[in-house]
């Protein structure tokens, strides 16, 4: 048998690949990218033709894996927690549709943000949407999560949601792989009817959705992700999800004392949950996330059972599971040797040295310096670091495209001049049509496009605004003497600093494209160029 | 056996490539192995940390207890520092001597230093010094490996092996820089290894 040492992301892709994926969809977003950028580095994926070219956005991204699966192939879509904001009318209504040829929806969740804004709980989409929801525990699980899913998904045409978090995606270990499936043939739907949601066949497909949600439970009660594993020691029950499961064994090395629930797969399956609360005294439940199973068994009255989580302190309200907080919860603690040291300090990332967003940003304060501050909306993306010292040059960091909106409802609000930073790729993200409301009301904002013609921030992915950029702002009607695009370059500052001034105190909108490679991406290209020279 | 070994430095600086080595050695070695990485935001200049864990028996958690470390290597003196609560009661901190210095707060140097050698098991290792002698400043990172080596349970010919599988792609010569960097930085390991028993 095969194995490879893979990383949670990887193992989803492999498992994809092997069960017989033709397409992902995808853009970029910590922690779920490396699936992506997996399926194109392989070579045998390239070979068959798998799809892996980076969509604009989730949302599309979204939409064209549906579209895979009405036409009978197996696709998956891949994205950050946050990203499924931005895929989920396409993704809840894909619910109502149903799959056609198997359709996976891995969202990876960021517990504790180490790169996110907040840190909503995946699983709460897949119950809104009524999908079922596999929740791997360690990365074999997650490879074999990718075939049971599709499986799944076709058994009952549904989309199948696969949450994985932080800690799995970006963690590697061995994995073995299982024989590899071919890919489905083409196929369209049976009900041509299928995938139109005129309110007459939406309510059909609805109560065919709802009829459905028995056989859901039934296969997490069955799933070979869920087990039920009895121990003497009934004092305590512990329902352990996803990898909330490996903090728990980590503390019971030599196996658990009591009875443990390790759940993987969802719906809820009640009748495991039902056993475990009537055998033991007490139940532990550690989810990696919100409380999302815990709320589902308190329910609003809370009062028959003994249950122990994150809604009554036992487990943090906030943050990500780890070994010592679970075995806090257990009362176990685990003793500490060395304290603290107290003169560490915090050393937050940075933008690299001769990253042309500095030069955007010393050119932007100088040129806004004697106004009040307080004026600058702004983006996701590397750029976002320009709310930190030494730039303290940025208001906002809200969602994809919103520096765009919030400065025009600032405008409206009478703010003059009011500013947004966004980067190209976010621009062709969710800029855009934020972009056209103000082009419509001639809104008088100043939209600095700080283009490093990349995805920056994920690690350098194709943007999809690579070479478009005047065209589209053309496209949407900004006047073209106020296109303005600039070269961030200190031996520039001066000239860029006026050109800025000229262009916010312009009554009406105004594009300034900064236009200048990320550093890193340049420095690979020059790498690569050196390399095929030799 | 088991080795849980927190690796610690500054986006950047190499240690995921050390991680890769170890986790390469120990795979052929036929143990088990869990390794989380920092990826996307915390990578540029921020501080970055890597949970290798390695045993012959089955592996649960992804990431290392705190207070149950058996080593922590550093590319970067007080970004070890950042961990010590990691430590296992006989847990080493081994690490390089230079401070990489990209904050305006950046404690006193003689300061980091003394909390690090007043810990009961830890190793100082000037690793651009060494691996300038034997190789370039590059192979710094393999000096700090080699440091790192004798508390691994891993021979030393196998992770020699590993550099050597790893670094094949760039050459011989870059193989050898690090091969010889790497035995200097275990060199001095055992010789401070030796006087501190």
């Amino acid at each position: 048998m095969k194995r490879m040492l893979l990383l949670g992301d990887e193992a989803i892709a492999q498992g994809a690949l092997d069960a017989g994926l033709s397409g992902v969809y995808a853009y970029p977003g910590t922690p779920s990218t490396e699936i992506t950028e997996y399926i194109q580095k392989v070579k045998e994926a390239r070979e068959r033709g798998v799809h892996s070219d980076w969509s604009a956005n989730e949302k599309t991204a979204m939409e064209a894996a549906l579209g895979m699966s009405y036409a009978g192939k197996r696709a998956m879509v891949c994205m950050k927690h946050v990203g499924l904001n931005v895929a989920a009318d396409g993704f809840v209504n894909a619910g109502i549709t149903g799959a056609n040829g198997g359709l996976l929806v891995l969202v990876a969740d960021d517990p504790s943000m180490h790169s996110s804004q907040n840190e909503q709980d995946s699983r709460y989409y897949g119950k809104f949407a009524l999908v079922p929801m596999i929740e791997p525990s360690n990365q074999q699980e997650t490879y074999e999560a990718a075939g049971h899913a599709f499986a799944l998904s076709e058994k009952y045409a549904t989309p199948v949601l696969v949450r994985i978090t932080t800690r799995l995606a970006h963690s590697r270990a061995g994995v073995e792989l299982s024989d590899p499936r071919a890919e489905n043939d083409l196929r369209l739907p049976a009900d041509k009817r299928q995938f139109v949601l005129l309110p007459s066949i939406a309510r059909k497909n609805y109560q065919s959705l709802l009829g459905k949600q028995v056989a859901f439970e039934e296969e997490a009660e069955n799933s070979p992700f869920n087990k039920y594993i009895d121990a003497e020691d009934r004092s305590l029950g512990i329902i352990a999800c996803g990898i909330g499961y490996n903090y728990l064994m980590e503390n019971f090395p030599e196996g658990c004392p009591h009875p443990v629930l390790k759940l993987s797969q969802y719906p809820v399956p009640r009748n495991h949950v039902k056993r475990m609360l009537d055998e033991c005294e007490r139940v532990l439940i550690l989810e990696e996330g919100a409380p999302f199973v815990e709320e589902q068994i308190r329910g609003l009255m809370d009062a028959t059972y003994n249950i122990l989580g994150r809604l009554d302190g036992t487990v943090p309200r906030a943050g990500e599971l780890n070994p010592n907080i679970v075995a806090k919860s257990l009362g176990r603690e685990i003793a500490l040797t060395e304290d603290k040291s107290e003169i560490v300090r915090p050393r937050p990332p940075e933008l690299c040295p001769g990253c042309p967003h500095i030069d955007s940003y010393n050119a932007l304060n100088q040129a806004l310096m004697e106004l009040e501050p307080g004026r600058v909306f702004s983006d996701i993306g590397c750029y976002t670091r320009g709310a930190l010292e030494p730039f303290n040059a940025i208001n906002s960091c809200v969602d994809m495209g919103a520096s765009i909106t919030m400065a025009k409802g600032a405008a409206d609000a009478g703010l003059f001049p009011a500013v947004a930073v966004i980067g190209d790729s976010t621009f062709t993200h969710s800029g855009m049509t934020g972009l056209l409301d103000a082009i419509i009301e001639d809104s008088p904002i100043t939209v600095m496009i700080v283009d490093n013609e990349t995805t920056g921030m994920t690690g350098g992915q194709t943007s999809s605004a690579r070479g478009k950029l005047e065209d589209i702002c053309k496209g949407l009607g900004v006047p073209e003497d106020h296109i303005r695009v600039v070269e961030p370059l200190k031996k520039y500052h001066d000239e860029n600093v006026a050109m800025i001034k000229e262009e916010l105190y312009h009554k009406g909108v105004s594009v300034i494209i900064e236009r200048r490679e990320c550093i890193q991406t340049a420095k690979i290209a020059r790498k690569l160029a050196k390399e095929v020279k030799s | 056996m088991k080795r849980d070994i927190i690796l610690a430095g500054v986006g950047g600086q190499g240690i995921l490539t050390i991680a890769t080595i170890i986790g390469y050695a120990a795979v052929e070695r036929g143990l088990s192995l869990k390794q989380a990485e920092v990826h996307g935001m915390s990578q540029r200049g921020g501080d970055v940390q890597s949970h290798l864990r390695i045993s012959d028996a089955p592996i649960y958690s992804d990431l290392i207890p705190e207070g149950r470390a058996d080593l922590i290597l550093g590319i970067e003196p007080m970004e070890t520092l950042r961990y010590t609560t990691y430590l296992a009661p006989d847990g080493w901190l081994i690490t390089n001597r230079k401070p990489f210095v990209n904050i305006t707060d950046y404690p006193d140097y003689e300061t980091v230093w003394k909390e690090i050698e007043d810990l009961p098991r830890s190793i100082l290792v000037d690793g651009e010094k060494l691996a300038r002698e034997v190789a370039t400043a590059r192979s710094m990172n393999m000096v700090i490996l080699g440091a790192g080596s004798p508390f691994l349970d891993i021979p030393a010919e196998d992770l020699e092996g590993a550099i050597t599988a790893i670094f094949s792609r760039k050459g011989d010569a870059v193989v050898e820089q690090n091969i010889a960097a790497f035995r200097s930085g275990r060199a001095f390991a055992e010789e401070s290894n030796l006087a501190t028993e």
